[in-house]
C-alpha cells in the first residue's frame, strides 16, 4: 500500500490532492484488487475442481466451452448473474440479503494481508497472523446468518453445525499456527517468510522440516479443512442429508457469493500454510518469485480437492471428537515441544 | 493523515458502534439483536486500532466475534421459537437503567479527559510499533499474578462446565446402561 501511495504521488495530477484523498484512493484500489483476485481465484479453482474430480472418476468434465472447458466457470457465472433472485416468503429478508455479503466481506478482509508474491500484499501488517485468525470468524457469522434467515430446517441444521464446528476448530488452527510464529519471533508474514530463506538447496530452512512444525503443518491443514467446510468436514452443507445445508434457499448471484467466498477461503488457508511452513516465495536454489509461491499454493489446493474426491464425510460426533480429544491436546503439547526445541537449539 | 480524515474515521466508527449497540438494546427481535452485535464488536475493534492498540483490537474480534458471538447465536437459536413467533423480551428497565447510566457516565467522563489518548500517526511519521511484545512481557512479569488468577478462574469455569454437562451420577449410570444396551 505504501508503494502504491508513492506511485500515485509520482503523478503530478495526484500531487495537488490532499494526502487523505490519496489514502482513500490507495485503499480503494487495494479493495478492488482484492475483489478481482477473489473472482479470478474462484474462476480458476472451480475449473480445477471440476476437471480434477472428473479425471479422478474417469470422466472428462467440462469440455465444450473453450479449450478443455476452461471458460465453463465464466459461462456459469454469467448464467448465475441473470438468474431469478428468489427470496423465500417466510425468510427474514434483511438478514437473508445481508448474509452472502458478510461471508464475502469476511473472505475479502483476509486478502488485505495475504501477499500474492514478494512485497505484493495490500498491507504488510505487523500482526497479520492474528488478523487472519480474526477475519476467518466473520465467515462463520455469515454462515449462521444465512442458515437462520432462510427459515428452513435444513439450513438451520447446517448453520448450527457450522457454528459448533467453527467454534471448535478455530482453537486448534490458532494453536498450530503458534510454532512457526515462535521460531520466526514475529507475527508479520513477510518476516516469517524471510526467516525461511536459504539452507540446503534453498529449501533447508523451510519450517516444515522442523519436527514440531511438521506436526503443526499437518494438523493446521486438517483444521483449516474443517474451518473452510471442505470434505471430509463439510457437515454444514452435507448434500446427502441437508440438501445443501446453510445455502439451500439461495440462488443466482447470492449463491455465487457463497461459492466464491468458499474458494477464496480455500486459497487463503493454502496461502497461509505456504507462507508459514513451506517457505513462501523461496524456491529451490535460492530462486524467489511470485510464481513459485503461487505454484506451491496451487499444489496445496490440489491436495484439498484430491481429499474431497477421495474421503467420505465424517459424522458430527467424530468431527468433534477429533478436535477436542486429539487436535487440541496435541496442539498444546506441540507448543511446549517447539518451545523446548528453541531453548535446546539456542534460539532464545 | 490529516485532521479531516482522522475525525472522519472516528465519527464513522463511533456511529457504527452506537447505532448497532442501540439496535441491539432496543430491538424486539432477539436474533437480529445478536447479529447487530457483530457491527458493534467490529466498530469497537476499529476504535481500538484507531487509538494504536492493534493487539487489543484484533483480540476483540477473535474473542468476541469468533467466540462469544458465535456461542451467543448458537444459544439464541435454541431459545427462540424457530417458527418465528415473537419472544417476550423486556426491553426497558427505566429506573435502574438511568441510575446505572448516570453512575457510569460520571465515572467515564473524568477518565476520558485525564487519559493521554494516542491516535494513529501522521502520514509523514513511521507506523506505530506493534503492541504485542510489550503486552506479552507485561503479562509474564509485572502483571503475572492477575494473569494467573484469571487463568485459574477460567480453569474453575471449565471444570464447572464439565461437571454440569456430566449430570447427576444416577442419571449418568442410567445413560451408560442405555448406551451399552443400544450396542
Amino acid at each position: 500500500m505504501a508503494y502504491l501511495k508513492d506511485l500515485l504521488l509520482g503523478f503530478s495530477l495526484f500531487q495537488a490532492l490532499p494526502i487523505s484523498v490519496i489514502y482513500i484512493l490507495t485503499a480503494a484500489i487495494c479493495a478492488v484488487v482484492a475483489i478481482a483476485a477473489i473472482a479470478v481465484v474462484a474462476l480458476v479453482a472451480v475449473w480445477f475442481e471440476r476437471k480434477i474430480s472428473a479425471h479422478m472418476q474417469c470422466r472428462l468434465g467440462p469440455m465444450y466451452v473453450g479449450w478443455h472447458g476452461v471458460l465453463q466457470t465464466a459461462a456459469d457465472g454469467v448464467k448465475l448473474f441473470v438468474k431469478e433472485d428468489i427470496i423465500p416468503a417466510t425468510a427474514d429478508k434483511l438478514l437473508f440479503i445481508l448474509a452472502p455479503g458478510i461471508v464475502f466481506v469476511g473472505a475479502m478482509l483476509s486478502w488485505v494481508v495475504i501477499p500474492l508474491g514478494p512485497k505484493m500484499a495490500a498491507t504488510d501488517l505487523n500482526i497479520a497472523v492474528l488478523y487472519l485468525l480474526a477475519t476467518s470468524s466473520v465467515v462463520a457469522i455469515g454462515i449462521i446468518m444465512a442458515g437462520w434467515a432462510s427459515h428452513n430446517k435444513w439450513s438451520l441444521y447446517g448453520s448450527m453445525r457450522g457454528a459448533a464446528q467453527f467454534l471448535s476448530y478455530e482453537i486448534p488452527t490458532a494453536l498450530f499456527i503458534i510454532p512457526p510464529v515462535l521460531l520466526a519471533g514475529s507475527l508479520r508474514l513477510g518476516t516469517i517468510v524471510d526467516e525461511q530463506a536459504g539452507g540446503f538447496l534453498g529449501m533447508g530452512n523451510w519450517y516444515v522440516w522442523n519436527p514440531f512444525c511438521l506436526i503443526s503443518f499437518i494438523c493446521y491443514y486438517v483444521s483449516t479443512l474443517a474451518e473452510t467446510n471442505r470434505i471430509p468436514f463439510d457437515l454444514p452443507e452435507s448434500e446427502s442429508e441437508l440438501v445443501s445445508g446453510f445455502h439451500v434457499e439461495y440462488s443466482g448471484i447470492r449463491f455465487s457469493f457463497f461459492f466464491m467466498a468458499e474458494y477464496a477461503d480455500m486459497f487463503i488457508v493454502s496461502a497461509l500454510g505456504v507462507l508459514l511452513f513451506l517457505g513462501g516465495w523461496h524456491g529451490p536454489f535460492g530462486i524467489n518469485h511470485a510464481f513459485i509461491y503461487i505454484a506451491k499454493v496451487c499444489a496445496l489446493l490440489f491436495v484439498t480437492i484430491w481429499l474431497r474426491w477421495t474421503l467420505p464425510r465424517l459424522r458430527i460426533d467424530q468431527l468433534m471428537a477429533t478436535c477436542w480429544k486429539f487436535l487440541i491436546p496435541l496442539g498444546l503439547i506441540n507448543i511446549l515441544g517447539a518451545s523446548f526445541w528453541m531453548i535446546l537449539t539456542g534460539k532464545v | 493523515m490529516d485532521a479531516l480524515l482522522h475525525s472522519l474515521v472516528f465519527y464513522i466508527l463511533a456511529f457504527i458502534v452506537l447505532g448497532s449497540a442501540a439496535y441491539t438494546a432496543f430491538s424486539a427481535n432477539l436474533v437480529r439483536a445478536a447479529f447487530s452485535l457483530l457491527f458493534t464488536f467490529f466498530g469497537l475493534a476499529g476504535l481500538y486500532i484507531y487509538l494504536g492498540a492493534d493487539f487489543v483490537g484484533i483480540s476483540q474480534v477473535i474473542i468476541y466475534v469468533g467466540g462469544i458471538l458465535v456461542l451467543l447465536l448458537f444459544g439464541v437459536m435454541f431459545t427462540t421459537n424457530v417458527s418465528g413467533q415473537g419472544t417476550e423480551k423486556q426491553t426497558l428497565q427505566m429506573k435502574w437503567g438511568i441510575l446505572f447510566l448516570v453512575v457510569l457516565f460520571l465515572l467515564l467522563i473524568p477518565i476520558a479527559f485525564i487519559t493521554p489518548w494516542s491516535v494513529m500517526p501522521d502520514a509523514g511519521s513511521k507506523a506505530l510499533e506493534s503492541s504485542v511484545s510489550p503486552i506479552g512481557v507485561g503479562l509474564l512479569t509485572k502483571y503475572l499474578l492477575p494473569f494467573e488468577i484469571a487463568s485459574l478462574l477460567l480453569l474453575i469455569a471449565l471444570i464447572g462446565a464439565v461437571v454440569i454437562a456430566r449430570g447427576e451420577p444416577k442419571v449418568r449410570a442410567e445413560a451408560a446402561k442405555e448406551d451399552t444396551s443400544a450396542l
